[in-house]
C-alpha cells in the first residue's frame, strides 16, 4: 500500500499539471478565440462607444438622475449606485424594518419627480436589483416616467412612447424571462448618440 | 403567478427529461469503457495523457487504492489553488493589480472549490486575478466534477461485479470524465452563452464615461469601471459540474454572466442536466433501466413540491407594499427584471436540489417560506438530484437505508441488486448519511453561540438566525449557495467554514467507497420471490419517506426556529 502511494504521488502531479493546461489554459484560450471570431462585441462586454471613446455597456445599468433621462432601479452597490466594480444585492428581507424604509424613500421620491402620475408604482421601480447593476426596467416603468421626460425635454407624450414601443423587448420566442427596456438604450436614443445594437 | 410561468418551468422539465435518456446512455458508454463517438478524435489525447502521466490503462483499483488515489488528487488540488492565490499578484493576467489572499479566505477558497462547495467568502471582480479565476477556478471546477462522477462510477462497479476487489482505475475514471463529457458540454455551453453577451476576453477592466455623472455630496463620479475576464467558460462548467462558484460576486446574477432569458434557461437546464441524467446511466450499468428511473422519478417527487412551495410563495403580494401604493405581486427586491420572480423561485430550488449552488437572484431578499425551500432541500443531504456523482452516491446511502429498514418490516435479510447488504455496509452507510445533521447543527449552535458568528448576519430576528442555519447547511452539504447579507469573510467563518466543508465532502465519499469495496467481493443472488423489488411505486414511497425522515425531521427544530417562525410572525402580523 504504501508503495503504491508512493507510486500515485508521480501520478497526481503529473495529471493535475496536465488538466490544468488543458482545462485552465487551452480551454478559456480556444473558447475566447471562438467568441472574438463569431461574437466580437458581445464577447467584449457589449461596449457602446461614442466619438471612439466607450460610454458604457448595454449590459451593465448606469444611475441617471437628471429630468430628462430615463432612470433605472435602485442599485444597492457599496460605494456608489451602480458601482460596476462591486455588484452587490441589498440583501435585505422583507421582514426588515430597514427594507420597508428603503422602499417608502423610493416611493416618496418617486411620486415627488413624477408629479403627473397618480397610479400604482411599478414593483421594480423601487426595488433593488439582485446585481445592483440591471441594466432593464419593466415596460410599466418606462411608462411611469414618460410625462416627466416629455416635460424636460420638451417633447410630445406621444414622441416619448414611441420611443418605449420601439426599445421594449418581449419575452423571447414568447416564452422565456418576462417583457423589458434598457434603460441606457432609451437614453442613447433620446440624446441622437449613435447606438450600436447590432 | 401568470399561466406563461407554469409554462416556463413545465418546458425547463421537458427539455431535462428529454436529455436524460441519450446522456444518461452515452455516459454509461463512457464508464463501461466503451467507444462513444467522441473517442475517434480524443482517443489519442487520452492515450497521450495516460503515457504523459504513467497511467496504467490495464491497472484496476481495490477500493483502498482508489481511495487514495482519489484523496491524493484532491489534496494536490487544494494546494494548487491555496498557492496561486496566495502568489496572484507575481503571476501574469492580473492586469487589476489584485493582491494576494489573505491565507483564512485562501484556505477557505481552496477547500471549496475542490471539495465541489465553491462557497464564495470572496468577491470576484474585486479580487481575484484572470489566471487564479482560469487556472484556479476552472480547473477545479472540472476536477471536483469529475471526482464525485469517477466516485460513483467505481460505486455502481461495485454493485455489478461480484467475487473481485477491482471497481477500476481512478485516473482513466478522471481522465474519462472530463474528456469526453465535462470538456465537450461545456464547449458547446459556453459558446452559447457567449452568444447571448456572456463577455470572454482578456482586456484590462474597461473605463466608460457617464453622459449623466453621479454628483455625490463630496465628489463626482464621471466614469463607470467595467469589469472584464474569460466569464464564458467557466460559467458553463460552473453550471454543468454542479460547482456553482460565480466569476462575479452576485454569480449569474449579473448581467454579464447570464445576460438574456434564454441564457438563463441554458443555465438551468445546465444545472439539472449532469444529475438527473446519471439516474438513467445507473440504470443502464446494472443492467436494469428501471431501477434508474425509478431513483429519478423519487428524486422529482421530492423536487416538484418543494419547487411549486418556493413559486408560491415568491408569487405572493405583501400588504407591506400594496400599502404603499406599489404594484405588488410578489417582491422583485434582490431580483433582476430579465429573470423576474418565477425563474428567480425556480432556479433557487434548482441549485439547492442539486448541489450547484449558484444564485440568479439574492435568497437573502426571498420571503420566509421562499428561504424555507433552499435550506430544505440541502437538509435531505444534497440527494435529489445532488451534485454530479455526489448527489447519487448519497442517494444509494439512502437506498441502502431504505432496502435495510424494508427488510427489518418483512424480516428478510436485505438486498439491493443482487448484493446482501450486510451489517458493515449498514454501519457505513449510517455514518455517511448521519454526519451532515450533525456537522451542519453543531456549527450553527456555535455560530450562534459566539459573537463573530452573530455578528455577522445582515437582518435581524429570525431572519438572521436563518442565514447563520443556511450558511453552514450550504457548506456541510457542499452546495455553495449563501444567503449573502451573512458576511462571511472573517477568521470564524472561513477557518472553520473549510473544515466543515471537508468533512462534508470526505465523510459522505469515503463511506461510499468502503461500500462499494464491500459489495463488489460479494457473489450475485438471483432475484426470488421474496426479493423486494427497488423500482416499484412502494418502494420510492419508501425511499421517500427515509429521506424524509433523516433530513427533514433532524432539521426540523431548527428550521422552526428560522424561516417558520419568520413566515408565521409575517402571517400573524397581517392577521391572515
Amino acid at each position: 500500500m504504501v508503495t503504491f502511494i508512493v507510486s500515485q504521488f508521480k501520478i497526481v502531479v503529473r495529471v493535475v499539471i496536465l488538466f490544468s493546461i488543458l482545462t485552465g489554459i487551452i480551454y478559456p484560450f480556444v473558447i475566447t478565440g471562438i467568441a472574438q471570431l463569431l461574437f466580437p462585441w458581445r464577447s467584449n462586454g457589449s461596449m457602446i462607444t461614442h466619438q471612439g471613446k466607450p460610454i458604457g455597456s448595454l449590459l451593465i445599468g448606469q444611475y441617471f438622475t437628471q429630468d430628462k433621462y430615463f432612470w433605472g432601479r435602485p442599485s444597492a452597490t457599496s460605494r456608489f449606485p451602480y458601482d460596476s466594480e462591486y455588484s452587490s444585492g441589498s440583501n435585505l428581507a422583507l421582514t426588515n424594518p430597514l427594507q420597508i424604509q428603503h422602499v417608502k424613500t423610493q416611493v416618496d421620491h418617486w411620486k415627488a419627480s413624477n408629479p403627473e402620475q397618480n397610479g400604482l408604482i411599478p414593483m421594480d421601480l423601487v426595488t433593488a436589483s439582485a446585481s445592483g447593476l440591471d441594466p432593464e426596467i419593466s415596460p410599466a416603468g418606462a411608462y411611469y416616467q414618460v410625462s416627466r421626460i416629455a416635460k424636460a425635454r420638451k417633447l410630445s407624450e406621444t414622441e416619448v412612447n414611441n420611443l418605449i414601443q420601439r426599445l421594449r423587448k418581449k419575452r423571447t420566442f414568447l416564452i422565456f424571462g418576462e417583457p423589458r427596456i434598457n434603460v441606457f438604450e432609451l437614453n442613447l436614443l433620446l440624446e441622437h448618440l449613435n447606438s450600436k445594437t447590432e | 403567478m401568470k399561466a406563461l410561468d407554469c409554462v416556463q418551468i413545465i418546458f425547463y422539465l421537458t427539455v431535462v427529461l428529454a436529455l436524460v435518456k441519450p446522456l444518461g446512455w452515452y455516459m454509461a458508454r463512457v464508464y463501461e469503457g466503451q467507444s462513444c463517438g467522441l473517442d475517434y478524435f480524443l482517443g489519442p489525447l487520452e492515450r497521450f495523457i495516460y503515457r504523459c502521466c504513467g497511467v496504467s490503462s490495464t491497472e484496476q483499483m481495490s477500493w483502498k487504492k482508489y481511495l487514495s488515489a482519489l484523496l491524493l488528487s484532491n489534496l494536490f488540488g487544494i494546494l494548487a489553488l491555496y498557492t496561486l492565490q496566495r502568489l496572484q499578484i507575481y503571476l501574469p493576467l492580473n492586469p487589476q493589480s489584485f493582491q494576494n489572499i489573505s491565507s483564512n479566505l485562501a484556505f477557505n477558497t481552496a477547500v471549496s472549490f475542490t471539495t465541489n462547495t465553491n462557497w464564495q467568502a470572496y468577491s470576484g471582480e474585486s479580487s481575484l486575478s484572470y489566471l487564479t479565476q482560469m487556472l484556479g477556478m476552472t480547473v477545479q471546477n472540472f476536477l471536483s466534477a469529475a471526482t464525485g462522477m469517477s466516485l460513483l462510477a467505481a460505486l455502481i462497479r461495485g454493485i455489478v461485479r461480484f467475487d473481485t476487489d477491482r471497481l477500476g482505475n481512478f485516473w482513466m475514471d478522471l481522465t474519462r470524465s472530463i474528456l469526453y463529457i465535462l470538456l465537450p458540454l461545456s464547449i458547446i455551453l459556453s459558446i452559447a452563452l457567449a452568444s447571448q453577451g456572456v463577455i470572454q476576453n482578456f482586456k484590462p477592466y474597461q473605463s466608460a464615461s457617464l453622459i449623466d455623472p453621479i454628483v455625490l455630496e463630496n465628489k463626482t463620479v464621471t466614469t463607470q469601471k467595467i469589469p472584464m475576464g474569460p466569464v464564458a467558460s467557466q460559467v458553463a462548467i460552473k453550471q454543468l459540474g454542479s460547482n456553482g462558484g460565480g466569476y462575479f460576486n452576485v454569480n449569474s446574477a449579473h448581467p454579464f454572466e447570464n445576460p438574456t432569458p434564454l441564457s438563463n434557461f441554458l443555465e438551468i437546464i445546465a444545472i439539472l442536466l449532469i444529475p438527473a441524467s446519471l439516474c438513467y446511466t445507473f440504470g443502464v450499468m446494472v443492467g436494469d433501466k428501471r431501477q434508474g428511473w425509478a431513483i429519478l422519478l423519487a428524486m422529482l417527487m421530492l423536487f416538484l413540491p418543494l419547487a411549486g412551495i418556493s413559486l408560491y410563495s415568491e408569487n405572493q403580494s405583501h400588504a407591506e407594499y400594496t400599502q404603499l401604493g406599489i404594484e405588488s405581486s410578489g417582491s422583485l427586491e434582490g431580483k433582476e427584471t430579465r429573470i423576474g420572480i418565477s425563474n428567480s423561485a425556480f432556479w433557487s430550488a434548482a441549485t439547492t436540489a442539486t448541489s450547484n449552488g449558484s444564485v440568479n437572484s439574492m435568497h437573502d431578499s426571498f420571503t420566509p417560506l421562499g428561504t424555507f425551500v433552499p435550506i430544505l432541500l440541502m437538509h435531505f443531504g444534497e440527494v435529489i438530484f445532488g451534485g454530479v456523482g455526489s448527489g447519487l452516491y448519497g442517494m444509494l446511502m439512502m437506498i441502502i437505508i431504505a432496502v435495510f429498514v424494508a427488510g427489518l418490516l418483512v424480516g428478510r435479510t436485505p438486498e439491493y441488486l443482487g448484493k446482501k447488504i450486510e451489517p458493515y455496509e449498514m454501519k457505513m452507510a449510517t455514518v455517511a448519511v448521519l454526519v451532515m445533521p450533525l456537522t451542519v447543527l453543531i456549527s450553527t449552535a456555535v455560530s450562534v453561540i459566539y459573537s463573530e458568528g452573530v455578528h455577522a448576519v445582515g437582518n435581524p430576528g429570525a431572519h438572521g438566525f436563518s442565514e447563520i442555519l443556511y450558511a453552514w447547511s450550504s457548506m456541510g452539504n457542499n452546495n455553495g449557495s449563501s444567503m449573502a447579507g451573512l458576511n462571511a469573510n472573517n477568521p470564524f467563518y472561513t477557518t472553520m467554514g473549510g473544515i466543515i466543508m471537508l468533512i462534508g465532502r470526505y465523510w459522505i465519499a469515503i463511506p461510499a467507497l468502503a461500500i462499494a469495496g464491500s459489495l463488489v467481493k460479494k457473489k450475485k443472488i438471483p432475484t426470488s420471490a421474496g426479493t423486494l423489488l427497488t423500482h416499484t411505486p412502494l418502494f420510492m414511497f419508501l425511499l421517500v419517506s427515509v429521506m424524509f425522515i433523516l433530513g427533514a425531521l433532524s432539521f426540523f427544530p431548527a428550521l422552526a426556529l428560522g424561516p417558520i417562525v419568520e413566515q408565521l410572525n409575517l402571517w400573524g402580523f397581517h392577521g391572515r
